[in-house]
């Protein structure tokens, strides 16, 4: 038995420091396997379903693709023109072709972090290997979709994504589930390597649906002049989310910023963090959040900022609207520096929708509810997140597509 | 135009904000094709006024009635007002995240090539970059930036009736003569009522009538610039000792028409 199955085993039982307990046997195991096939011959309802969060079936302005229905990886390309610059696989596809993944496997999250992250280990069901190598700036992004076609059903995905020396990269992750799938358990561990002077540009949008439970576990780590942006979009109900990626400025001027925006309506419990930690000479993090909540929903928006060498700055802010007087935002913004010479900074803000700002658009001929949409649009506009003007068009596309179904 | 028609009435109004009076039997009236100029110190009542015309919810109407081209529009919602034809421009605008100047000016002037053209022509009016239609409405604007959006933003609903609120207080001298401008030229055949602390407006529009508010009252209306010169020689002290405002009687100016 290796060491890793062995720290799960004894983690099996571990409750995560944060967020609900969930009682892993009752969700379930089994579930038809999904062959091999393009994406075009796909059922319109998955295809459909996967375009909400960002995932072409057709492939076009992509460089590479994944796709991945429950247990089974049902899809996996490279554009021609991309062939020898990227590559892209399941992860168990990737460490059976390369014996130096082990060394990042679990490199970054601990396996016994938690019951989640050991019941990736124990019962791991794939999940995807991208590498751009080394001085390849990739033009299009790649994209994956992590696709729950059952209902009850548990998905643990680990995923490694590696951007060599000098290299770019977009990558677009979309977690879906299928409009038949009312609950289950998502589990995703993700290990970002952004190597000297590249750069990674990460965006995750979930889509779950009112009882459905996600844990994440991700860790980055930034070497030297390399830059991490993470953006994470989630505007659907889920059950329970808790997440706090880190990523660590490790390299010399490295850089990180994480953006999010999260919207729970429902009953939804979401506990969403970001933490950097500053390492390196000149790092530097910067951390964006931006929560609305309405109905019954409970949001944790947290943001960890550590500071550990000089010369290192890192700022973080988090903005909160509710909706409603049953809804909740708690944000929670931490701070802490251990050397000298290191800055660290925050602003937090949780309120409801400024009477004056609605009256000032009723003004401009905006009815009451036009106003506190537009409003509400305002708040989660994403060109604070300073992307790449194509990525930002389609993220902000894909926000707007949502945010008209749920406002 | 014809000037006999009243485009705004208001009718011994009150308002009070937080159970306390602001407003106390104000009687206005700005005919068709007119501009109006109302002065008043500080705290006078002067945005307040312009409030309650607009609808805020925090301006309780206690009494009187507000027409807007011989239709009540005291109890219609803020939109509705609007949508009559009434326009205003701010004196302080609040920030609104995310959203963009350009969300405001393209929901008057619409979509299409068209109507990019007339958009490209307003803000080449107003001396504004392209690049301020991106940016979130009044977040990080000078002065100077506020006012001409706030003005953008009225040329671009081009309402029969326009209310500007101190649109010279806070804007330096190149400003000032621009928006003066774009505001006079573009009165000409509307009706206006301009709000003027120190009346720097007034070089540059040609206004009919001036009215001062005192204490949440209009006590005199007369010819603006004269008016204007007796506040500049004296202040509004001199309101405040003037016999109007004593005893119902106003030597410089002319009663109040209604």
């Amino acid at each position: 038995m290796s060491e890793s199955k062995r720290r799960a085993l004894r983690a099996r039982g571990k409750a995560a420091a944060l967020g609900p307990d969930l009682d892993l046997d009752s969700f379930s195991r089994e579930t038809q396997s999904w062959s091999y096939c393009p994406l075009s011959s796909l059922p319109i309802d998955i295809t459909q379903r996967s375009l909400d969060v960002g995932i072409r079936s057709d492939e076009e302005g992509r460089a590479a693709t994944y796709f991945q229905i429950d247990h089974s990886v049902v899809y996996k390309s490279i554009e021609k023109a991309f062939e020898g610059k990227v590559e892209a696989m399941s992860t168990r596809e990737a460490l059976k072709k390369y014996d130096w993944l082990r060394d990042y496997w679990w490199g970054l999250v601990a396996v016994d972090t938690d019951k989640y992250t050991a019941l990736a280990e124990l019962r791991w069901d794939q999940g995807y290997f991208f590498r751009v190598l080394e001085g390849q700036r990739v033009t299009l992004p790649l994209q994956s979709c992590l696709f729950i076609s059952g209902d009850n059903l548990n998905q643990n995905v680990h995923n490694i994504i590696i951007a060599e020396p000098r290299s770019e990269v977009q990558i677009i992750t979309g977690c879906v589930v299928h409009p038949n799938v009312h609950k289950g358990l998502h589990v995703g561990i993700s290990e970002f390597y952004v190597k000297e002077g590249a750069k990674l540009t990460f965006t995750m949008i979930h889509n779950w649906t009112q009882d459905f439970d996600v844990r994440p576990r991700t860790a980055a780590l930034v070497e030297e002049e390399a830059t991490f942006i993470n953006n994470y979009v989630c505007l659907k109900p889920v059950k329970s989310l808790q997440m706090y990626p880190v990523a660590y400025c490790k390299g010399a001027e490295s850089r990180v910023r994480f953006n999010s925006i999260l919207y729970g309506s429902g009953h939804s419990y979401l506990d969403v963090g970001s933490k950097v930690v500053l390492q390196g000479d000149g790092s530097r993090g910067e951390v964006v959040a931006r929560a609305i909540a309405t109905d019954h929903a409970q949001i944790y928006a947290r943001g960890f900022l550590v500071g550990e060498h000089r010369e290192s700055k890192a700022h973080l802010e988090c903005r909160g609207l509710l909706l409603s007087d049953t809804a909740l935002i708690k944000a929670v913004p931490e701070l802490l520096g251990k050397v000298v010479g290191t800055e660290l900074t925050h602003e937090a803000a949780v309120g409801k929708i400024a009477e004056e700002q609605v009256q000032y658009l009723m003004a401009r001929g905006f009815s009451e509810a036009e106003a506190e949409s537009l409003i509400v649009r305002g708040f989660m506009d994403i060109s604070v997140f300073g992307l790449p003007e194509n990525l930002r068009n389609e993220i902000r596309r894909l926000v707007e597509t949502t945010t008209e179904r749920v406002l | 135009m014809v000037k006999t028609v009243c485009a705004l009435k208001i009718e011994d109004l009150s308002v009070e904000v937080g159970g306390k009076r602001i407003l106390t039997d104000v009687d206005l009236e700005v005919p068709r094709g007119e501009v109006h100029i109302l002065f008043g110190p500080n705290g006078s009542g002067k945005t307040s006024l312009i409030m309650s015309i607009l609808g805020l919810s925090a301006y309780r109407v206690v009494s009187g009635k507000i027409w807007f081209d011989g239709r009540d529009i005291t109890s219609l919602p803020i939109n509705e007002r609007v949508r009559t034809g009434i326009g205003v421009a701010f004196q302080s605008p609040p920030t609104i995240r995310g959203v963009k100047l350009g969300d405001i000016i393209r929901s008057f002037v619409g979509e299409g090539p068209e109507a990019e053209k007339k958009e490209h022509g307003l803000i080449e009016t107003i001396n504004f970059p392209r690049a301020i239609l991106e940016r979130d409405l009044n977040l990080g604007f000078s002065g100077g930036e506020l006012k001409r959006s706030e003005v953008l933003q009225v040329l671009a609903q081009e309402p029969d009736f326009v209310i500007l609120d101190e649109p010279d207080s806070g804007v330096d001298v190149e400003n000032l003569e621009l928006t003066g401008n774009v505001i006079n030229n573009f009165l000409k055949e509307r009706s206006a009522l301009l709000i003027t602390h120190l009346g720097y407006i007034l070089r540059y529009v040609d206004a009919d009538l001036a009215h001062v508010i005192i204490n949440g009252t209009v006590v005199c209306s007369g010819k603006p610039l004269v008016i204007l010169s007796q506040i500049m020689r004296e202040g509004y002290r001199w309101c405040e000792k003037c016999p109007r405002v004593r005893e119902e009687r106003c030597e410089l100016g002319e009663k109040p028409r209604l």
